[in-house]
């Protein structure tokens, strides 16, 4: 790992933190401090900005700038912070309640503003802090407190709605791959644009084992694989599986078997303006095809942020005024005396 | 501080369509004149032709006028125009001189392309820019609506577009609330022997009315005539804009960079529109997704260290409101206009209202005060935006600025302010040596006002946490310790009354010396109301005067000045929200009420004979 003038030690607020002994926030706090230490941004030129719901909590455990807000809000009040203030690196956080329910407008428009802050989507499927009831992310017929009979509704995939809303920048990460996790925090604050960084997060309490089927860690090799920029597509317990082109669609093949070599596998390209094969990858689900975690797409644009003060500095070297009284008397105006 | 003014309606209106000669605008200059003069309207019109005969289509020879003035006491046709109707850009370029400052100009934006623009010899290609307008420019997709609207006529493309002028006639009927039965009435004669003609037009002169009726286009028939002008330099500015001038002001005097989060929204978005375009004094006006998100956002803006503002009418107060309790709690300084409208929900969007008071006042959960204040003419808005600044900075809170459709789109002249009129706005910034110490936390107050200090992000050894959550008196920690919660609240209770502190008193405007009946009102009513108190005194009915721009905290010797008199009246554009709020501070008071929601402005003579009523039943 690089080194810089910080450690992780130097972002940890004195807050004792409160989540649930087990919960996967603890990891994905540890991550982030350790990114933050990588990135070696200061601590007084770091902002994290939440939500409400058990991951919003997280402002509190860093030492940085940090506002824990209202429910849903948390991109509408970073994206307005950003704006004012460019010369910080924001940390938006939100849980899949927080951000693609009450917060989805303020998610897709963020995203597709590209806006320049990074946006942790920690996805647990549930809602925590009020105990148990489906997320938009919970699957079709999941069974909760306010769905006892099943839910009759599709969920969100974030990032489908990511692409939708035409976004630059998609990773994901589980919370207990803590390198993976690193990797993509830091590849999210270098990029820049809005970032989207899931993180599939275990509640111990409301909905324990939930991405069990993908990261427990006997079948966890098959069922993912760790998409990294300019290297092949390739996963599995013994590395022997890769994903190949079949038409316009991906499959996933063992690697000298039916006539595929590694020659026929796939090499990531996250930096690759077109976002066909970024959507085919984010929407692998572990099931015939592994789920993708890492950086998946990595594109940079112009940001809103960057935008709108180059528009500032081109309006006011082409006529800009001294004062808001210079302005004035240059319009239209009469004396009396 | 209030300057002595006076509310006129204008008792007439100007209007001037032009276009090409072909393009029909003599016509529909007389229909609307006829129509006018059929509802008891006094009209003098002038027509005014082209020279050639058959100029160059749209070249600038070749444009063709009529200007029509109506209402009351009408000799002329008027030297400008309130309403000015381009069909193309050498009609713009014409009669733009023949506009008022403040007026409407509506274009054919659909015969504006490069082209158009060449034949009127425009050199760039934002020929508004070009001219300098100072007025509201109406874009409208004349000829695309025309067409869209006639697709199945059967007529043939000229004849469609030959239809556009009563696209028009039917905006301009929507503007000055003039009925379409007239002018059905009128075209059903002329075009008699012509019904498919007779069909178009009358198709077209709807989708005109439609279109102003969904877009809430207006223009504003009032005028607030300032009395005794001071020497210095002036301008026309109406409410909208000097509330952004003012906010300007405040950023200048704060040092805090200008930050605006809004979302469109009638009788509001001009000022969205005006701060939009002041990035040549490095404003940013954002415009978010959402009312929630324009609030948030400018919570953002507050927390990163901006004057931070955002801007909206009622149902988009509502929107805000849990975004301004977390401004309440994290007590950041953030400004909300609020531009009240008729309501409930989308209710009267163009009209004027005061019924948003107790929207600002108490809209909120939990214990959530804020400063309002309200200004009381068009150019006080100026001034009372730099006010909700100042308090809001000053003061750390959030701070409501109830203006309103009248005052917002009224116009007055205003003598341009030198900046030294205006005080510093000093912020509460953590103490250097506070910082360094590390001693600092973000709940530490100063013990006169209870104001808390400010870190701007960036300042090392600032860091620190704000949340929604309760927080420790002491450690600014998360805390749901029962007494602490209470101390809180009465701690930012206790923080909004001391700023009546820093307000003016409250000044008796008008006292004949010995009245026993005190008139008063608050924010957008005060021209009406000074010149109601006058005509009063004149009759012989003895009647002080007193306005509110302070509303919470109310001025520290509201009680004291109350008290001098047996009765006190209030008259507001609601059902008597200022007099159940003061009635509720000062029992002892004996409060009358007159009140009017008609989505109207008060009229002096229904004050007059309100106030004189109230005063002879003893």
């Amino acid at each position: 790992m690089e080194t810089t003038a910080y450690t992780p030690a130097d972002y940890k607020s004195d807050q004792p933190v409160r989540w649930c002994p087990g919960c996967g926030d603890h990891a994905i706090l540890n991550s982030l401090h350790k990114a933050m230490a990588t990135l070696g941004v200061p601590p007084h030129l770091t902002a994290v900005i939440s939500g409400i719901g058990c991951s919003s909590r997280l402002p509190y455990y860093m030492n940085a700038y940090g506002f824990h807000t209202i429910h849903g809000r948390a991109a509408a009040i970073a994206t307005g912070f950003k704006v004012a203030n460019p010369e910080m690196t924001v940390w938006q956080i939100s849980g899949d309640g927080d951000g693609l329910a009450i917060g989805g407008n303020h998610f897709i428009h963020a995203v597709r503003r590209n806006i320049d802050i990074n946006m942790l989507l920690l996805n647990n499927k549930i809602y925590g802090l009020t105990k148990g009831q489906y997320s938009p992310t919970s699957d079709r017929g999941f069974v909760s407190k306010s769905s006892p009979y099943g839910t009759v509704e599709d969920p969100f995939i974030p990032a489908e709605l990511v692409f939708g809303a035409r976004g630059n920048f998609f990773a994901r990460s589980i919370d207990v791959e803590l390198q993976i996790t690193q990797e993509a925090l830091l590849a999210a604050a270098r990029h820049h644009g809005a970032s989207v960084v899931e993180i599939l997060q275990n509640c111990v309490i409301y909905n324990n084992g939930i991405h069990n089927r993908i990261t427990d860690r006997e079948y966890r090799p098959d069922r993912t694989i760790h998409l990294v920029h300019g290297e092949k597509m390739v996963f599995g317990k013994n590395r022997d599986k890769g994903l190949v082109q079949d038409g316009f669609l991906l499959k996933a093949v063992e690697i000298g078997k039916d006539g595929y070599t590694m020659d026929d596998v796939l090499v990531h390209d996250a930096h690759t303006p077109t976002n066909f094969l970024h959507q085919q990858l984010a929407m692998m689900d572990g099931t015939d095809l592994p789920l993708a975690i890492g950086v998946i797409r990595d594109v940079d644009s112009l940001t809103y942020n960057d935008e709108v003060e180059r528009q500032v500095a081109d309006v006011r070297a082409a006529k800009g005024f001294d004062s808001l009284r210079d302005m004035i008397m240059a319009g239209e105006t009469w004396e009396v005396k | 501080m209030l300057e002595e003014t006076s509310v006129k309606t204008l008792d007439k209106v100007v209007i001037r369509f032009s276009g090409d000669s072909g393009d029909g605008m003599q016509l529909v200059g007389n229909i609307f004149t006829n129509v006018s003069a059929g509802l008891g309207n006094e009209v003098s019109t002038f027509p005014d032709y082209p020279a050639e005969i058959r100029a160059p289509q749209g070249s600038l020879g070749g444009v063709s006028g009529f200007q029509v003035s109506v209402g009351t006491g009408v000799h002329t046709p008027g030297d400008k125009c309130d309403v000015l109707v381009a069909m193309n850009p050498a009609a713009l370029k014409q009669n733009v001189k023949h506009v008022k400052p403040g007026g409407v100009i509506v274009v054919d934006i659909d015969s504006f392309k490069e082209a158009d623009l060449k034949k009127a010899l425009f050199t760039t290609d934002n020929p508004f820019a070009e001219l300098g307008i100072n007025a509201q420019v109406l874009e409208v997709p004349v000829t695309s609506i025309t067409k869209a609207a006639l697709a199945d006529s059967g007529l043939d493309n000229k004849s469609i577009i030959k239809c556009r002028n009563f696209f028009a006639l039917g905006l301009v009927c929507w503007l000055f609330d003039r009925p379409l039965e007239s002018v059905v009435h009128f075209l059903s004669k002329k075009f008699a022997k012509k019904p498919a003609i007779l069909d178009a037009n009358t198709k077209v002169l709807n989708a005109g009315f439609n279109y102003g009726h969904n877009i809430h286009a207006s223009v504003s028939t009032y005028r607030v005539e300032t009395k005794e002008a001071r020497p210095g330099v002036y301008t026309d500015i109406n409410g909208n804009t000097a509330t952004a001038w003012g906010l300007i002001m405040a950023s200048e005097k704060s040092g805090r960079p200008l930050f605006l989060g809004s979302y469109p929204i009638t009788p509001a978005t001009d000022i969205l529109h005006e701060l939009a375009k002041r990035k040549d004094l490095g404003v940013k006006a954002v415009q978010m997704e959402d009312e929630i998100a324009g609030v948030c956002s400018a919570i953002g803006a507050s927390f990163a260290g901006d004057l931070a503002v955002t801007s909206t009418s009622g149902p988009g107060l509502a929107l805000k409101s849990e975004g301004i309790g977390l401004a309440v709690i994290a007590e950041l300084p953030l400004v909300i206009i609020d531009v009240q409208r008729g309501g409930p929900s989308t209710g009267l969007p163009t009209k004027t209202e005061q019924t948003d008071l107790m929207q600002a006042l108490y809209g909120r959960n939990g214990e959530s005060p804020v400063a309002v204040v309200a200004p009381a003419s068009p150019t006080d808005c100026f001034t009372m935006a730099f006010e909700a600044s100042r308090i809001a900075i000053e003061h750390m809170t959030p701070v409501i600025l109830l203006t309103d459709a009248f005052i917002g789109n009224g116009s007055s002249a205003w003598r341009i302010p030198d900046a030294d009129e205006y005080p510093e706005i000093k912020p509460p910034y953590v103490p250097a040596d506070k910082l360094a110490e590390g001693a600092w936390r973000p709940y530490d107050r100063n013990a006169d006002n209870l104001v808390r200090y400010w870190a701007i992000p960036g300042t090392e050894g600032g860091m620190h946490r704000l949340g929604g959550l309760e927080k420790d008196y002491a450690t600014g920690a998360i805390s749901t310790d029962p007494v602490n919660h209470e101390r809180m609240v009465h701690t930012r209770r206790e923080k909004i009354a001391r700023i009546a502190n820093d307000i003016p008193a409250l000044e008796v405007l008008y006292d004949c010396g010995d009245a026993d009946t005190l008139l008063l009102g608050w924010g957008g009513t005060y021209g009406h109301l000074r010149t109601a108190a006058q005509e009063l005194n004149d009759a012989g009915h003895k009647v002080a005067f007193t306005h509110f721009r302070y509303i919470n905290p109310l001025p520290a010797n509201t009680g004291e000045v109350l008290s001098k008199y047996k009765k006190v009246v209030v008259a507001e554009l609601n059902t008597g929200m200022f007099a159940d709020y003061l009635q509720s501070r000062f029992p002892e008071v004996k409060i009358e009420r007159v009140n009017k929601i008609q989505g109207q402005p008060f009229l002096v003579e229904e004050v007059v004979s309100a106030v004189t009523k109230i005063m002879e039943d003893k």
